[in-house]
C-alpha cells in the first residue's frame, strides 16, 4: 500500500513535464497541468511515506522503503513540488517558450529518479535512476544552453559526475565480486578482505562526494547553482547533493563489520575542510547564488562531520555516539534542503525583481520586497545554526555528540570526535559573518544601482512556497520532538546488528530545546512590545542617518560586500586565494576609474585547471603521432602486437 | 526557589553598576573624580524616556537589533550559574545554546547596523564578526576542558567545580582556559585593548560604531543589554577562575558578588595601563587565545 503510494507518487513527478509538450499551443495550461501532477505526485508521496513509518512495507527484490528511504525520501517530494509551484511564476510559459518545456520535463525526471535511488536495493535499478538523475541534472544547468557560462558549467558538471559514475561501476562490480549478487544487502561478515574494505570506503567516498560536493570534489557546484534558474538551484542545493549524502550512509551500512577508527578520521577531516574552506569561500563572493553555493559546500561538510562521529560511536561501541552523530547529520540533511531552498527562492525572486545577481549592485530591498527579505532573513538565521530555528537543533546534536566523546575513556580516541566542537564554532561564526554581509548588502541599506529602482515584491505563487518552507523551519526548531519517529527509523535502518540502539529522545533533551525556542521568542515579543510602546510614547522624528557631516553622500558610498570580507579574507588568505585590478597611482584631477576582485577556488582555479593546462602542453607535444597518416596508425598496430607478442613469448 | 529568585534579581539589577565599577578604576588611575558609580543607571533610565531618532533609511530589522540583543543576553543569564547556585535553566548541551544566543544577538545587531546604510557602521559590523569568528572556537575549547574535567555537559554541571586539582595536569589546564576566556571576556564585550568603549573617532571603533545611529528607549536596551552581556561572560569566567570557591548558599552569593566587582576593577586596571591594539593584531591574539585553550585540551589527552 505504502509502498504503492510512494511509486505512484514519483511516476506522476517522472510525467510532469509531459503535458507541457502536448499542450504546447495552449497559454499556461501545461505549466499549470505540469503543476498539479507534481503537486499531487508529491501529497501522494508524502502520505505514502509516513504510512511505511508506522507499516514498513516488506521489500521487493528491487525496491525497498526503510526508515533510511524515507528520511531522504521527504525532502524530495516536499522541494520540487514547491519549486514547481514557485517555477510557474519564476520561469513562465510566455517568457521562455523556447526552454520553459524542457525545464519542467527534467525537473520531474530528475525529481523522479532522486526518489528512484532512495527506494533502490538492486544495483542495476539504484544506477539507472543514478545515471537518470545525473543526466537531467546536466540539461537543467544548461537551460539557458545559449550563454556560454551555463555550457561550461554543464560540462564540468557532466565530467564530475561521470567520474563519480565510474567509481559506482567500479563499486558495484566489487561488491558483486563479493557477495554473488547485485541485491543491495549489508555483506556479510568476514568475507572481505580488509584491503578490499579500505577500497570499497574509497571508491564509496569519491563517488558519492562527487555528487554530494565533498570539498575537493566540489568543483562542479558552484558553477552549476549558480547558472542554473532558482528554482532549479533550491532543488539541486537542497535535494540532488542530499542524494549523494544518501548514497554514502548506505555504502557505509552495508560495509560489514566494525570499521576501523580512521574512517571516522577521514569523514570529519573532509568535513571540517567542506566546511571550514566552503563558508572562507563563501565569504569572498560577490554572486548571490554563487555565495549560496559554496555555504551548500559547507553544510554537507557539516552532514559529513555528524557522519564521521557516528561511524566512530559505532568503531568504540558507543551507540551514544553513533545516535547522536547521525541523528545530526538525518537532521541537517531535511534542514538544509529546508533552509536552502527558501535561500535560493528568496534570492530568486530578488534576482526576478533586479536581473542582477551581483551582491554589490543590490540594496535597500527589504522596503520594496518585505516578504522576500523576511524569508531570506529567517533563511539566513536558520543556516547560521541560531536559535529558535531549525539549523540550531541539528547542529546541537552534532555537538552533543562531539561532547559525548569526552566521556569515553579508551585511549585518545575521544580526540578526533571532540575536535569537532570547536570547527563548528569557526564554521558558525563565518556563517553568520557572510549571511550579515548577503543579508545586510542585498536587503537593507539604499539601492546601489538603477536596477534595485524598480523592484517590487514577488507574486503570491512565488511568496507562498517561501512561507510554506519558513513554516517547516520554524516547526522544526521550536518543537524538533516531532521529527524523532522519522530520525529513530532512520537510525535504526542505518546500524542493523547494533545491538544497544537507544531512541534519540532518551539522549538530546529536545523538550528543553523547545522551552529555550519559546522563552527565547517570548522575551522578543516582550521587549519588542515594550519598546514600541516607549519609541510611541517619547516621539519619532525622522532624518537621515549620520553622515559624519559629509555634504553628498551617495548610495554608492555604502559598504559593500566586499569592503565587508576584506579583514575575513586577509585572515583566511591562505585559503582564499583572490585576484585584484586595483586602480593606481591618480593625476591630480582623477579620471574615472575601475576596480574588480575575484575570488579563485582553491581547487579548480589554483590546481585542476594548472594541472590540465600543463597536460595539454605535454600531450600536445605527442601530436605529431596522430598526422592523420592511415599507413602510420597501421605501423602502430603492427608494432604494439609485436610488442605484445615478444612480452607474451618472454612469459 | 530563593535561589532563583536572587539570581533573576541580580542578573536584571547588577549590570550597569559593572561599567559604574570600571568608570570608578579608571578615573581614580587617572587622578580624577569620575562619575558617579551609578551613573550608568541614570543613563539607561534617561534613555528610556526620550524620544528617537529614525533614518529614512531604515526598517523592522533596525528596531530587531537591540530588541535581540537585550533578549539573548538575558535567556543566557538564566543558563550561567551564578556563584555556584544551580541556574535556573539547566539541562545537557546548554552550554552550546548559551554561545549560539551571542552569536544571534550579534547577528541582528550587526543587521541592524547595516540596516543604516552607513559605511562607519558597515565597518564596525564587519569587524565585531571577523572577531567573533575567532573567539568562539577559544570559547568552544575551553568548554570542552571544563566538561572533561567536571564529567558533566550543562553549564551548572561545568561550572560547579569540585573536581580535584593536580598540579600536573588540570590546575595547568584550567590556567590556560582562563587566561584564554580572559581574553575572550574582553574582546566579547569590547573592552581595551581589543576596542575602546570612550574613543570618538568612528573609525576606530568597534562596537560603539555599530549603534551609532540608535537612538532614546532602542540605544538603552542597547547599553542594558550590553552591560547584562559583561556580566554573564564574567559570571563564566569567575567560576572558571575560582572553580572551588564555596558553593554554601549566602557566602555564594557574596563570593559571587565580590568576585564580579573584583573583576570590574581587574578590567578597570587593564584599560588604565593598556592602550588599544591596533586593529590588525586583534586576530592575532584572538587566535592565541584560542591556541592557549586548546594546549589546556591537549593536556587533558592522557
Amino acid at each position: 500500500m505504502s509502498s504503492a503510494l510512494v511509486l505512484t507518487g514519483l511516476l506522476l513527478h517522472a510525467v510532469s513535464g509531459i503535458p507541457g509538450w502536448v499542450f504546447r499551443g495552449y497559454r499556461d495550461g501545461g505549466q499549470r497541468l505540469s503543476v498539479w501532477l507534481a503537486g499531487a505526485g508529491s501529497v501522494l508521496g508524502i502520505i505514502g511515506c509516513l504510512a511505511a513509518l508506522w507499516h514498513p512495507p516488506p521489500s521487493g527484490p528491487f525496491l525497498r522503503i526503510d526508515g533510511l528511504a524515507v528520511v531522504f525520501l521527504l525532502p524530495v517530494f516536499l522541494i520540487p513540488a514547491l519549486g514547481a509551484i514557485y517555477g510557474t511564476a519564476y520561469w513562465r510559459q510566455n517568457d521562455h517558450p523556447g526552454n520553459g518545456c524542457r525545464l519542467r520535463l527534467f525537473f520531474g525526471l530528475m525529481t523522479a529518479a532522486m526518489g528512484g535511488v532512495t527506494v533502490a536495493c538492486h544495483a542495476m535499478v539504484f544506477l539507472v535512476a543514478w545515471e537518470i538523475m545525473a543526466l537531467s541534472g546536466f540539461f537543467l544547468i544548461t537551460t539557458e544552453d545559449e550563454d556560454r557560462v551555463a555550457r561550461a558549467a554543464g560540462l564540468l558538471y557532466l565530467i564530475v559526475t561521470h567520474i563519480g559514475t565510474l567509481c559506482l561501476f567500479a563499486w558495484f562490480a566489487l561488491f558483486h565480486l563479493l557477495t554473488g549478487s547485485f541485491a543491495l544487502e549489508p555483506i556479510a561478515d568476514g568475507i572481505a578482505s580488509p584491503a578490499m574494505l579500505t577500497v570499497l570506503f574509497w571508491l564509496a567516498v569519491v563517488a558519492f562526494g562527487c555528487k554530494a560536493g565533498i570539498m575537493p570534489l566540489h568543483i562542479w557546484l558552484p558553477g552549476a547553482h549558480a547558472t542554473a534558474p532558482s528554482h532549479v538551484s533550491a532543488l539541486m542545493s537542497g535535494v540532488l547533493i542530499k542524494i549523494g549524502v544518501y548514497g554514502l550512509v548506505r555504502a557505509l551500512s552495508w560495509l560489514p563489520g566494525v570499521p576501523p577508527l580512521w574512517w571516522a578520521g577521514v569523514l570529519l577531516a573532509l568535513g571540517a575542510v567542506s566546511g571550514v574552506v566552503g563558508v572562507v569561500l563563501a565569504l569572498g563572493q560577490h554572486d548571490l547564488k554563487r555565495l549560496l553555493a559554496y555555504h551548500s559546500i559547507e553544510n554537507i561538510g557539516i552532514i559529513v562531520m555528524g557522519l564521521g562521529i557516528a561511524v566512530a560511536g559505532r568503531t568504540l561501541h558507543q551507540p551514544v555516539l553513533l545516535v547522536l552523530g547521525l541523528a545530526g547529520a538525518l537532521l541537517h540533511v531535511w534542514n538544509h534542503a529546508l533552509f536552502k531552498a527558501l535561500l535560493f527562492l528568496s534570492a530568486g525572486s530578488a534576482i526576478h525583481a533586479t536581473h542582477t545577481r551581483e551582491i554589490d549592485r543590490l540594496g535597500g530591498l527589504a522596503r520594496a520586497m518585505p516578504w522576500t527579505a523576511f524569508s531570506f532573513a529567517l533563511g539566513a538565521v536558520a543556516i547560521c545554526g541560531l536559535p529558535p530555528l531549525n539549523g540550531f537543533v541539528s547542529e546541537w546534536l552534532v555537538y552533543l555528540g562531539a561532547f559525548h566523546a569526552l566521556g569515553i575513556g579508551q585511549a585518545k580516541s575521544w580526540v578526533v570526535a571532540a575536535l569537532a566542537a570547536p570547527i563548528l564554532a569557526l564554521i558558525g561564526g563565518l556563517a553568520v559573518a557572510c549571511f550579515v554581509k548577503a543579508f545586510g548588502v542585498v536587503f537593507l541599506g539604499e539601492g546601489r544601482s538603477p536596477e534595485v529602482c524598480g523592484a517590487r515584491e514577488a507574486g503570491l505563487l512565488m511568496v507562498g512556497p517561501m512561507l510554506v518552507l519558513v513554516f517547516f523551519c520554524v516547526l522544526i526548531g521550536v518543537a524538533p520532538i516531532v521529527v524523532v519517529p522519522v530520525l529513530d527509523a532512520g537510525i535504526r535502518a542505518w546500524a542493523l546488528g547494533e545491538p544497544e540502539l537507544v531512541s534519540l529522545s532518551s539522549l538530546a533533551r529536545l523538550g528543553w530545546i523547545s522551552l529555550g525556542a519559546l522563552a527565547l521568542l517570548a522575551l522578543c515579543g516582550l521587549l519588542g512590545a515594550g519598546l514600541y510602546r516607549r519609541i510611541r510614547c517619547g516621539g519619532v522624528v525622522r532624518s537621515v542617518t549620520w553622515d559624519c557631516g559629509y555634504a553628498a553622500p551617495t548610495s554608492r558610498m555604502q559598504y559593500t560586500a566586499s569592503s565587508f570580507a576584506q579583514i575575513l579574507g586577509s585572515v583566511f588568505a591562505w585559503v582564499q586565494r583572490s585576484q585584484w585590478r586595483k586602480p593606481g597611482t591618480m593625476p591630480v584631477f582623477p579620471d574615472k576609474t575601475r576596480f574588480r576582485g575575484h575570488i579563485l577556488d582553491v581547487v579548480l582555479d589554483t590546481t585542476v585547471k594548472p594541472a590540465f593546462r600543463s597536460a595539454v602542453r605535454f600531450l600536445s607535444s605527442l601530436r605529431f603521432l596522430q598526422a592523420g597518416n592511415i599507413h602510420a596508425y597501421l605501423f602502430y598496430i603492427v608494432a604494439f602486437l609485436i610488442v605484445l607478442l615478444l612480452w607474451k613469448g618472454a612469459a | 526557589m530563593r535561589d532563583v529568585g536572587i539570581h533573576i534579581l541580580l542578573l536584571l539589577l547588577l549590570p550597569p553598576l559593572l561599567p559604574g565599577v570600571i568608570g570608578k578604576t579608571k578615573a581614580f588611575f587617572a587622578g580624577r573624580v569620575g562619575p558617579p558609580l551609578l551613573q550608568p543607571y541614570y543613563d539607561i533610565l534617561k534613555l528610556m524616556r526620550k524620544g528617537s531618532v529614525f533614518s529614512v533609511t531604515t526598517t523592522w530589522v533596525f528596531c530587531a537589533g537591540p530588541v535581540v540583543g537585550l533578549a539573548t543576553a538575558l535567556l543566557a543569564g538564566l543558563l550561567v550559574p551564578f556563584g555556584g547556585h544551580r541556574a535556573p535553566l539547566s539541562f545537557p548541551g546548554d552550554m552550546i545554546l548559551f554561545a549560539y544566543l551571542f552569536a544571534l544577538g550579534r547577528f541582528f545587531t550587526a543587521a541592524a547596523a547595516l540596516d543604516t546604510g552607513s559605511a562607519f557602521e558597515g565597518m564596525g559590523a564587519a569587524r565585531e564578526l571577523t572577531f567573533a569568528c575567532l573567539a568562539e572556537p577559544a570559547l568552544l575549547f575551553g568548554m570542552l576542558v571544563l566538561a572533561k574535567l567536571s564529567d558533566s555537559l550543562s553549564l551548572t554541571g561545568m561550572l560547579a567545580g569540585g573536581y580535584p586539582l593536580e598540579l600536573g595536569v588540570t590546575a595547568p589546564a584550567l590556567v590556560l582556559v582562563a587566561a584564554s576566556l580572559f581574553l575572550v571576556l574582553l574582546a566579547e564585550n569590547s573592552r581595551i585593548p581589543f576596542d575602546d568603549p570612550n574613543t570618538h573617532l568612528e573609525l576606530t571603533m568597534i562596537h560603539e560604531v555599530m549603534v551609532l545611529d540608535h537612538s532614546g528607549p532602542a540605544f538603552g536596551l542597547i547599553e542594558y543589554g550590553a552591560t547584562m552581556k559583561l556580566m554573564v561572560t564574567g559570571a563564566v569566567w569567575l567560576r572558571v577562575a575560582m572553580p572551588n570557591a564555596a558553593a554554601d548558599s549566602w557566602l555564594g552569593w557574596i563570593l559571587f558578588l565580590a568576585g564580579l566587582l573584583g573583576l570590574a576593577v581587574v578590567i578597570g586596571v587593564v584599560e588604565s595601563v593598556m592602550a588599544r591594539f591596533r586593529m590588525v593584531v586583534v586576530p592575532t591574539f584572538l587566535v592565541a587565545a584560542c591556541l592557549l585553550s586548546a594546549f589546556g585540551m591537549v593536556l587533558l589527552v592522557r
